[in-house]
């Protein structure tokens, strides 16, 4: 039962980048029905992707402007295209929110103690966090707590955070009508009932769907290579790996430490074509790590599941929480994890 | 080395001899234990196996299926069964050889893409099953779970044309 068509070359040359070259110029959609016709799973990964490289139009943007993006944790979630959502509303939008999130709290289902009630929920656009110029703008919600003391400079506290992005989105944009609004990355931090609540107005306003983001052990490893495969002029923390051993009655962890600059030199040894990773430098680089261990350690590393990811530019857990540490590359890291979204959301 | 052939040895009488192979003890015990459970045409017997090749010393009936098991999750138990394929004649290939990728159902959990899978599959020309070994149903009578029996029958059907 041969489905596919065999090419007399190496297992290397795959059906799946033999599908790629067919269906060049074919919509994402126009593959996806060419694919089930043919009965053949499309799956799509890349064999490769592009080291993240400072984008054009991140350098426009203000490094102060998204430095509050930084050296936070975020969770991730991966949300459908809005319908009907417009830029030009934001205000309207901010006063709808503060409303709901005001009868929310008073219905009692969010209660916390000693709060006061006086919140005020900002909408604004984050300029710059785009790959291309078609990927929508980046918007950012914040719920403030306005200070009941009439102080001077009325400083207002920032509760709870949340925004949402498209890097990179070409294949989903391509599917929606322009209806639609396309920003499948959402990122929250703050409280969890309070991303509850923003969740479910805009589930309810804009006819979308959030599901949490959770990044397997494979795309750990995706995370890991590239991430160490940026050039960075200093190293602000060391390369750490973190297992979970499946074993009863609890889990054990094993922790993996190394020097950032060794991690450099192992991908640097292992990494052939200049810009992309590919499959096979994943693989190796991962094998290396998981060889010296074995041979040091006698566990072997390869049986047990990667959990979380640290190195210099960005750190990442597989509950879906990320935290990205540097500015030079935080397009490169959300362009991935917005191809993860998007492949959620397929 | 020694290689494991199809036809070296005489077939047993009404007899049909499974091998899985794959580093999951517990989950190869599992799926044995289903297997057996289940009317088969003629008598059933399953070999468990960590990896190739086997052991020399052991008399052994000719072996009809070999499975080999891959969990999603280990990149361990793929390496160790591709190890484990070099053992093994190519004219097992003729349709006596499947492989099962158990932990599909939580793609959270999965270090190998299921495409090096497919892949694989595809190169030795075998079968691909993609299951979830582990998932238990609360309701599901005896040991073992119903996804367990469900894949076991699938096996065996395969198997008996062998």
């Amino acid at each position: 039962m041969d489905s596919y068509d065999t090419p007399e070359s190496t297992p290397r040359h795959s059906a799946s980048s033999k599908l790629k070259d067919y269906f060049i110029g074919a919509t994402p959609l126009q593959k996806r029905l060419e694919s089930v016709r043919k009965q053949t799973s499309f799956i799509p990964t890349p064999p490769r992707r592009k080291i993240p490289q400072c984008s054009q139009l991140q350098e426009d943007n203000d490094p102060q402007k998204v430095a509050f993006l930084l050296n936070k944790q975020w969770t991730l979630y991966s949300l459908t295209p809005l319908y009907k959502f417009s830029y030009t509303n934001l205000k309207e939008y901010s006063r709808l929110l503060s409303a709901f999130i005001a009868a929310e709290k008073q219905k009692g289902l969010a209660v916390e103690v000693g709060e006061d009630f006086n919140i005020k929920v900002t909408f604004s656009t984050l300029l710059g966090m785009k790959g291309t110029q078609r990927d929508p703008e980046a918007f950012l919600v914040q719920i403030l707590s306005k200070s009941q003391l009439p102080s001077e400079n009325r400083e207002h506290k920032v509760l709870w955070t949340g925004w949402f992005c498209c890097i990179f989105g070409d294949s989903l944009l391509e599917t929606v009508s322009e209806d639609f609004t396309c920003v499948p990355l959402f990122l929250a931090n703050g409280a969890e009932t309070n991303t509850a609540i923003v969740g479910t107005w805009f589930q309810k306003t804009f006819d979308c769907y959030f599901s949490p983001l959770a990044i397997n052990a494979f795309n750990l490893s995706w995370m890991a290579a590239m991430w160490t495969a940026c050039k960075m002029d200093q190293y602000m923390a060391a390369t750490e790996f973190l297992w979970s051993v499946p074993c009863s009655p609890q889990s054990l962890d094993i922790s993996y430490a190394i020097h950032p600059e060794d991690a450099k030199a192992l991908w640097d040894s292992v990494h052939k074509t200049p810009g992309e990773v590919t499959q096979e430098e994943v693989d190796l680089f991962m094998d290396c790590l998981y060889s010296h261990f074995h041979r040091h350690f006698k566990i072997h590393l390869s049986a047990t599941r990667l959990v979380r990811v640290s190195t210099s530019v960005a750190s990442a857990h597989t509950d879906g929480k990320i935290k990205i540490l540097c500015h030079k590359y935080l397009i490169g890291v959300l362009a991935y994890l917005t191809e993860l979204a998007i492949f959620q959301i397929d | 080395m020694s290689v494991l052939r199809p036809l070296d040895k005489q077939p047993g009488l009404n007899t049909a001899t499974i091998l899985l192979v794959g580093t999951e003890d517990a989950l190869l015990q599992q799926l044995a234990d289903s297997m057996l459970k289940e009317d088969c045409a003629s008598e059933l017997k399953v070999h468990l196996a960590r990896s190739l090749p086997l052991p020399s010393n052991v008399n052994r009936p000719r072996i009809d299926l070999i499975v080999f098991v891959v969990n999603l999750h280990s990149k361990y138990s793929l390496r160790n069964v591709e190890e484990s394929l070099r053992h093994v004649d190519a004219t097992f290939f003729l349709g006596k050889v499947g492989f099962l990728a158990t932990g599909a159902g939580r793609e959270s959990h999965c270090s190998i893409h299921r495409n090096t899978v497919v892949r694989l599959a595809h190169t030795y020309r075998s079968p691909l099953l993609f299951c979830d070994l582990e998932v238990r149903i609360a309701w599901a009578q005896g040991k073992g779970s119903q996804s367990t029996m469900g894949v076991s029958r699938t096996l065996l059907r395969g198997s008996s044309s062998a």
